[in-house]
């Protein structure tokens, strides 16, 4: 390998040295930080999956190795099962469920999103009361919006299914929330309806970081405004969606609440993170968990890594 | 050796120094407490009520934290606050089943009862003692019934049902001809199915009064695999979008109570407290209604004991206060007003034959009848593991009821995975 130019003089060392000194004080207070309130409880979280322990007995747990993960349950006559959670269909049950739930969810947010945020860039009478008017899901707490769309989707008093009878689109009133085939659709729904606001802004502030000046000079060639939007508008904005769907992506993956207040304990919705709080606190089954929170964090690291791998996103603020 | 040490000494120093404390800090003994319940109906309105009382008679101030009214939800926030050895909550309102979970996190009532425990059903008491332990004071008990429509059962000449599949045939009956008379929403039963420890109860009443057991047996052996058992579930199972709503499935207390307040079904199965929000003046069933046992499967009714109790937090601050608040909320005067208010049922034995109970309340000496044939659920012989055991059965009964699985291959799965839970032991 070839050496770049060796520093002139050690002077220039000297100054180099005083500069990673002091960028490393200046990080020094963030990274503590972080470590505190980031670190310390992921490293507690991944120590408790290796135990036996149980949240009324924490300081008591004894180290068992992987057994949380897999174990090999002998019977003593050579036949044995399983056990862990790699080996449990309701964990599988619920990696399926998120990765469902988040798949429909993003993609289906993403295209609305981006079609709200096309409309609110173009310039109409009144577009910042619209603009205002579209955050309003957003902006209602996650628990609240989740509880009104509970007694929306409400079989006997629910307004959905009174509107749907009157319209004659429903014969009989269907229990959204109840019956298995409705449940995980129903969640999407109401997180749809939810996030895609989100979405919209996130993806509106990328529009506006792309200079008029392109767009005059393709309506002065008379380019289809379909080709705009496919040669212009989506290349140009594609940083800001791609960071979008990453946000999106790992809070669909995380989804709890609007679960946990929808379809509380129903199999059919359960996520990872409703699978780890119901052996966290509700089961006594501490350990397993965290274990199933450490999986949690696995999953959700590879999955955005090799996102972010895929997408070719540089994060690193260089580069182009 | 110059000074032989006495060994009493440290002990009377500290002794003293208690004595000097106790001298000082009663007199100004005032206390904030926090009393956390989550309720059901009216519960907390007549809470505050009888609290008031309390701050009257004592110069302590008790505030309510209020929780949802789902029992899962609430016990796995308490189970959090206890872990994290939270001192802002004092008195917790806790489930009849979660006695042998929580145990170690609070504190023995048994010298603050004395002979007061004596008083309250033995039943009872006993669910709320632990290891020799008597961790809370019961505040009401609960027993559900098959509420009716008196006026419905007369238009269509049938009687009181004793049987499920009496009550099944009259629903369907009652059913269609509302419906032909233009109540298209109009349903025979509803009860609560939604997947949480409420189905538990309400499955364990249709298994054991089939004559399949109670899940778990006393001894600790997993019983649920059977065929009465499965009888019962395809039973019901075929309920479902004939004479119950499909939405029932996702129905609690409340909600079948709802359906069931506005006129829009024959039978309910509830709890003592929908009697007194159904007499209310702006029920639709006001004075239109009744209750009785519930039906039997063929081995006679079973009624799922229920019940509220108050334990006081072995991290509270305010310990004495504490106690003193759950006895007066345990006591006569609390319990009748509670009975009286909200036809919650007192574990007071004395109050079932109370002039002034029988007289607001004509039911309750009826509930006694009830209160007689309760099942407990497999909370004892499964200790800790008493709510994912719950949990199980929970969801091998919703995925049979919203037609997943059969009755029988879903106990078959059940007891797969009771045995693999309980391992060499509960």
């Amino acid at each position: 390998m070839t050496s770049r130019p060796a520093p002139p003089a050690a002077s220039r060392s000297a100054l180099r040295a005083q500069r990673l000194r002091s960028a490393a004080m200046f990080l020094a207070p963030m990274l503590a930080v972080l470590a505190f309130v980031a670190g310390w409880p992921l490293a507690r979280t991944i120590w408790f999956s290796l135990t036996d322990a149980s949240l009324g007995d924490l300081a008591g747990a004894q180290w068992i190795g992987l057994n949380n993960y897999l174990e090999w349950f002998d019977y003593g006559d050579g036949d044995g099962e399983y056990f862990g959670l790699l080996a449990d269909p309701g964990w599988w049950n619920a990696v399926g469920n998120t990765l469902r739930f988040a798949l429909v969810t993003v993609s289906v947010e993403t295209v609305l999103g981006m079609a709200i945020a096309l409309v609110l860039n173009a310039d109409f009478p009144g577009r910042g009361w619209v603009r205002a008017a579209v955050l309003i899901p957003w902006a209602i707490p996650t628990i609240v919006s989740a509880k009104m769309w509970a007694w929306m989707l409400n079989d006997q008093f629910g307004i959905i299914n009174d509107v749907g009878m009157r319209l004659g689109l429903l014969s009989a009133p269907v229990a959204w929330i109840a019956s298995g085939d409705t449940a995980l659709i129903a969640v999407m729904i109401v997180d749809i309806w939810k996030t895609t606001p989100f979405m919209a802004l996130l993806i509106l502030a990328g529009l506006q970081m792309i200079p008029r000046d392109i767009y005059e000079a393709a309506r002065i060639d008379g380019v289809h405004p379909v080709r705009v939007f496919w040669k212009i508008t989506l290349p140009l904005v594609a940083p800001a969606l791609i960071v979008a769907t990453i946000f999106r992506g790992l809070d669909a993956l995380r989804v709890f609440d609007i679960v946990y207040v929808l379809t509380p304990n129903n199999q059919q919705t359960t996520t990872m993170s409703v699978f780890a709080q119901q052996n966290l606190f509700q089961f006594d089954k501490f350990a397993y968990g965290s274990a199933a929170s450490t999986l949690l964090f696995l999953v959700i690291a590879f999955i955005t890594i090799g996102y972010i791998k895929a997408a070719r996103l540089d994060l690193t603020g260089g580069g182009r | 050796m110059s000074r032989p040490r006495s060994p009493f000494a440290p002990v009377v120093t500290r002794s003293a120094l208690a004595a000097l404390l106790a001298a000082t800090a009663l007199p100004a003994a005032a206390a904030d407490l926090s009393v956390v319940s989550g309720p059901v109906g009216r519960d907390n309105e007549v809470l505050r009520q009888n609290l008031d009382r309390f701050e009257e008679m004592t110069g302590h101030s008790v505030e309510i934290v209020e929780m949802p009214s789902s029992t899962t939800d609430q016990f796995a926030q308490y189970r959090l606050w206890l872990s994290a050895r939270n001192a802002d909550i004092d008195v917790y309102r806790t489930d009849i089943v979660w006695a042998p979970q929580l145990a170690s996190h609070f504190v023995d009532l048994k010298d603050a009862a004395g002979d007061a425990a004596g008083d309250h059903f033995e039943s009872i008491i006993q669910s709320q003692t632990v290891d020799g332990r008597l961790i809370a004071m019961p505040m009401f008990t609960d027993a559900p019934a098959l509420y009716y429509r008196k006026d419905l059962l007369e238009k269509y000449g049938l009687d009181v049902p004793e049987t499920w599949d009496a009550m099944a045939e009259a629903a369907r009956t009652i059913q269609q001809g509302e419906r032909e008379a233009g109540m298209a929403d109009f349903h025979g039963y509803v009860f609560q199915g939604a997947a949480y420890e409420g189905l538990t109860c309400d499955a364990l009443e249709w298994v054991k009064s089939f004559g399949g057991g109670q899940i778990v047996s006393p001894e600790g052996e997993i019983t649920i695999n059977n065929p009465k058992a499965a009888e019962a579930l395809d039973t019901v199972a075929a309920w479902i979008g004939d004479i119950s709503p499909e939405g029932v499935l996702a129905y609690k207390e409340e909600e079948s109570r709802g359906v069931w307040q506005t006129g829009k079904a024959a039978f309910m199965r509830n709890w003592p407290y929908a009697w007194a929000l159904g007499q209310g003046d702006d029920s639709a069933v006001k004075d239109k209604f009744a209750i009785a046992p519930l039906p039997s499967g063929g081995d006679g009714s079973a009624a799922t004991l229920g019940g509220w109790n108050l334990a006081v937090s072995k991290y509270s601050e305010n310990q004495e206060a504490a106690i003193e608040l759950v006895m007066f909320l345990s006591g006569e005067e609390a319990q009748k007003t509670r009975a009286i208010e909200l036809t919650r049922l007192p574990t007071l034995k004395g109050l079932y034959d109370d002039p002034e109970v029988a007289e607001a309340q004509p039911s309750i000496p009826q509930w006694k009848e009830i209160f007689l044939n309760t099942v407990p659920r497999p909370s004892a012989p499964t200790t800790t593991n008493y709510n994912e055991v719950s949990k199980e059965f929970w969801d091998a009964v919703h995925a049979t009821l919203s037609g997943e699985r059969p009755a029988e291959a879903s106990l078959k799965r059940l007891d797969a995975r009771l045995t693999r839970l309980k391992g060499s032991g509960w």
